[in-house]
């Protein structure tokens, strides 16, 4: 009797072992049916997943739901990831394992070399679906910038980042500084103008007011009014010798240790956001989806107390902008194409700007958007100072290291405004970074 | 077995022995050896498989990368060497992480579990709602990691948060918690401090509660006051469990990782001048922020050395503890004789 009992629980162990063995390694296949049931999805509707950062206006202007409402068979998920710095590396880590992607990603224009130039094995070539009558709309540098050297387009632009100044008209008026848009344009022929203006504010500014967020964001404005920035034609990068780059680190660091910054790491510091709303500072270099964030920071108590002017010397350019691209992985290439020829069409492009201000890269939405005005800043004529600075841009030459060059100049301005740091040491310090990490 | 077998004691003369047999045995009887021999590591097969495959196979496929240099987001890894270790090696950053790690640790673990101590000796008295101040101990550790950091986040805020609200009132002007060096050190070590106090608490708590209270009574009796109770009756009596935590929270602190990375909005970078990164942030930013995975494999790998070496420290240190005891009682002994022959 006591040996079978001992049989019979020595078994029952080994059954239970045995069991947990199976259950571990059968949970990739739990995982990849959950996947494909997802792509399936309920009552026969094709899932498209969209895997987005920041605000890029499609879900904040009802867009998915309107699609969804044309196509019954199609139902989209939809994420987004705050700042493009953290959604990067993440969508990195599931391009290199092949799982976790969406059907549709988001791609930043500072990426777009690095992914045409290393990772076209990984996406799709939407050349070969309904996207290719969607490539002569859009501004030539634009698609161009998404295109391989044989030919495939890898991604197609969303939007591109011409610039303006926003600022709190409210505070510029308790500093006894003009409020008129035209009128603070013309005190403001360059950017050592425009920090003229600041050492004024901040001699009669309201306690706890700086004249702009971050020294980081003044910097990307500057340079990206230039059309070699980090790297020449030729791919090589020039960014260490290039006079503009400097000239723009200069003007921001100078800034920063005048104290005419405040301190705000932009995206990444917790109280950059609240700034927005209480009055943390009063001016913000404002490409144009800079406008949605304005919005959706300052809320409804700060309608009305916020406006846009052009660049100094009403200089154009473009910082930032946006591509949509469909992974390689994807299981519903052909729908997600679709969508994206949607998403990216001029219709769309034009209610996106209207919603968020994020700036039309289709030639025809461009055109629809001319006319548009905001209540929220004023009644500003957005699509006039945009498209202004959209048309006035040089045509930036991309290099694969932009992101990386970009950040780390970035960072280093940081350490000039809110550790002390002396310009040339914070120089040194992202030199040594920046090659530490190209090679 | 047989070994077992060979050293037992001759069996008792009633019964035979019963080692030998003759016969060959059945089909039936291998089985059931076999099985009897196997049970036990079927048994223990569970803990192993999972621990080859989670815990032996990531560690030695770490090493591996960690000779190769390969990039995130490309298939081709190429070989390398050691040249990640000597990269790390020559690295001031790698130097700074481990700077960063320590002051940040010291900065967390000394009061964490000084705070502990204190709070596990008042708890430990009879009182009113005992109990809840008990449970209300542990509410911080329950609490998400995000979500603390988030709040305290907000608490250190540069302009017009509460830590300077607070300061405000004793004449300090706003401190730029996030972007000092120690400022910033200093709150993430609040963050931790508050999470895992009543954790520490809780445990010295248990450790207390296991000392005779007849010490206390005769000492009261001789009319120690609270202090000098805490001082020679607790302290000691609580020496192997001070020695569990101080082990756990150095572990802890040489892995902190989610809160230095809230507190810096997400980013790995520690600051503009890495002034609370982390060896852990470290080596995420090498591996995903920089896309470095052989980097970042060589930094794990040096992370699990230190780890193992701390381990190592603290255990020497305990077995010396070990011996003490019998010092101190035999010290104890001979003041108690001194005193009798006084009298």
């Amino acid at each position: 009797m006591r040996s079978t009992k001992k049989t019979t629980i020595a078994s029952l162990a080994v059954m239970v072992s045995g069991a947990l063995l199976l259950s571990s390694c059968g949970s990739s296949d739990a995982g990849s049916s959950e996947a494909s049931e997802s792509s399936a999805g309920g009552e026969g509707k094709t899932v498209l997943t969209v895997s987005l950062f920041g605000t890029m206006g499609f879900e904040e202007s009802g867009l998915f739901d309107e699609y969804e409402k044309q196509n019954p068979n199609i139902d989209i998920k939809y994420e987004s990831t705050q700042g493009e710095t953290k959604y990067w590396p993440a969508l990195q880590t599931k391009l290199q394992s092949g799982t976790g992607l969406a059907d549709i990603q988001g791609i930043e224009v500072a990426r777009i070399a690095d992914v045409v130039a290393n990772q076209s094995d990984k996406w799709t070539d939407l050349s070969q679906f309904v996207t290719k009558e969607q490539v002569p709309n859009y501004l030539e540098w634009k698609a161009e910038a998404a295109t391989t050297e044989d030919g495939k387009v890898l991604a197609l632009g969303t939007d591109i980042g011409p610039m303006g100044i926003c600022y709190r008209s409210d505070l510029l008026e308790q500093a006894g500084l003009p409020t008129d848009p035209a009128e603070l344009a013309a005190k403001m022929p360059d950017w050592d103008a425009y920090l003229e203006l600041g050492r004024q504010y901040k001699a009669n500014a309201p306690a706890g007011s700086a004249w702009t967020d971050f020294g980081g964001g003044l910097y990307n404005a500057i340079v990206s009014t230039e059309e070699t920035i980090y790297y020449d034609e030729s791919g090589e990068p020039v960014w260490d010798s290039n006079p503009a780059v400097k000239e723009a680190f200069d003007t921001a660091a100078e800034a920063g240790q005048e104290g005419l910054t405040a301190k705000l790491e932009q995206f990444n510091d917790p109280n950059w956001e609240p700034a927005f709303a209480n009055g943390g500072f009063a001016t913000i270099a404002c490409p144009s989806w800079m406008i949605g964030y304005i919005k959706g920071k300052a809320g409804d108590a700060g309608a009305g107390k916020w406006n846009v002017t052009s660049l100094p010397g009403g200089a154009g350019g473009n910082w930032g902008g946006s591509y949509l691209a469909i992974p390689e992985a994807s299981e519903n290439k052909e729908e997600a194409a679709k969508l994206i020829k949607w998403m990216t069409d001029a219709e769309q492009q034009a209610t996106v700007f209207n919603n968020v201000g994020n700036f039309p890269s289709n030639k025809e939405g461009i055109a629809l958007v001319g006319d548009t005005t905001d209540e929220y800043f004023q009644n500003a004529p957005i699509g006039k100072v945009f498209s202004e600075s959209a048309e006035a841009a040089p045509t930036q030459i991309l290099g694969e290291g932009d992101g990386v060059i970009k950040t780390a100049l970035t960072n280093a301005l940081l350490s000039v405004e809110a550790n002390g740091v002396a310009p040339a040491d914070a120089w040194e310090n992202a030199k040594a970074e920046i090659s530490n990490q190209l090679g | 077995m047989t070994l077992s077998s060979t050293t037992a004691p001759p069996a008792p003369t009633d019964r035979p022995p019963r080692v030998v047999v003759t016969e060959k045995p059945t089909w039936k009887q291998r089985l059931f050896r076999a099985e009897e021999k196997g049970a036990p590591y079927a048994y223990i097969a569970p803990f192993f498989v999972l621990f080859i495959i989670f815990g032996l196979f990531p560690l030695v496929y770490t090493a591996w990368i960690s000779l190769y240099s390969l990039k995130l987001g490309s298939s081709n890894a190429e070989w390398v060497g050691l040249e990640n270790y000597v990269w790390l090696f020559e690295n001031p950053k790698f130097y700074n992480a481990l700077w960063k790690t320590l002051t940040i640790g010291v900065l967390a673990t000394v009061p964490q579990l000084m705070f502990a101590i204190g709070l596990a000796h008042l708890l430990n008295y009879r009182m009113r709602g005992r109990n809840f101040f008990r449970v209300s101990m542990i509410m911080p550790y329950a609490t998400s990691v995000a979500a603390a950091t988030l709040v305290f986040g907000q608490i250190f805020g540069g302009g017009s948060g509460f830590a300077n609200w607070v300061l405000s009132f004793v004449g300090i002007d706003a401190i730029d918690w996030r972007n000092g060096d120690w400022t910033a050190q200093i709150a993430i070590a609040v963050i931790v401090t508050w999470r895992w106090t009543g954790y520490n608490a809780l445990i010295y708590l248990a450790g207390m509660q296991s000392i005779s209270q007849d010490l206390y009574e005769s000492a009261a009796l001789d009319g120690a006051n609270r202090w000098q109770q805490f001082r020679h009756i607790t302290l000691p009596g609580l020496r192997p469990t001070i020695l569990f935590t101080v082990v756990v929270s150095t572990i802890g602190a040489t892995q902190l990782f989610a809160e230095p990375l809230l507190f810096g909005g997400g980013t790995a970078n520690g600051g503009a001048l890495n002034q609370y990164q982390t060896i852990t942030l470290f080596m995420y930013q090498q591996g995903w922020t920089f896309g470095f995975l052989g980097r970042a494999a060589a930094i794990a790998w040096v992370t699990f050395m230190l780890i193992i070496g701390l381990v190592l420290l603290n255990t020497w240190i305990a077995r010396r503890r070990d011996r003490d005891p019998m010092e101190t009682a035999a010290k104890k002994a001979r003041k108690v004789a001194a005193k009798g022959a006084r009298r």
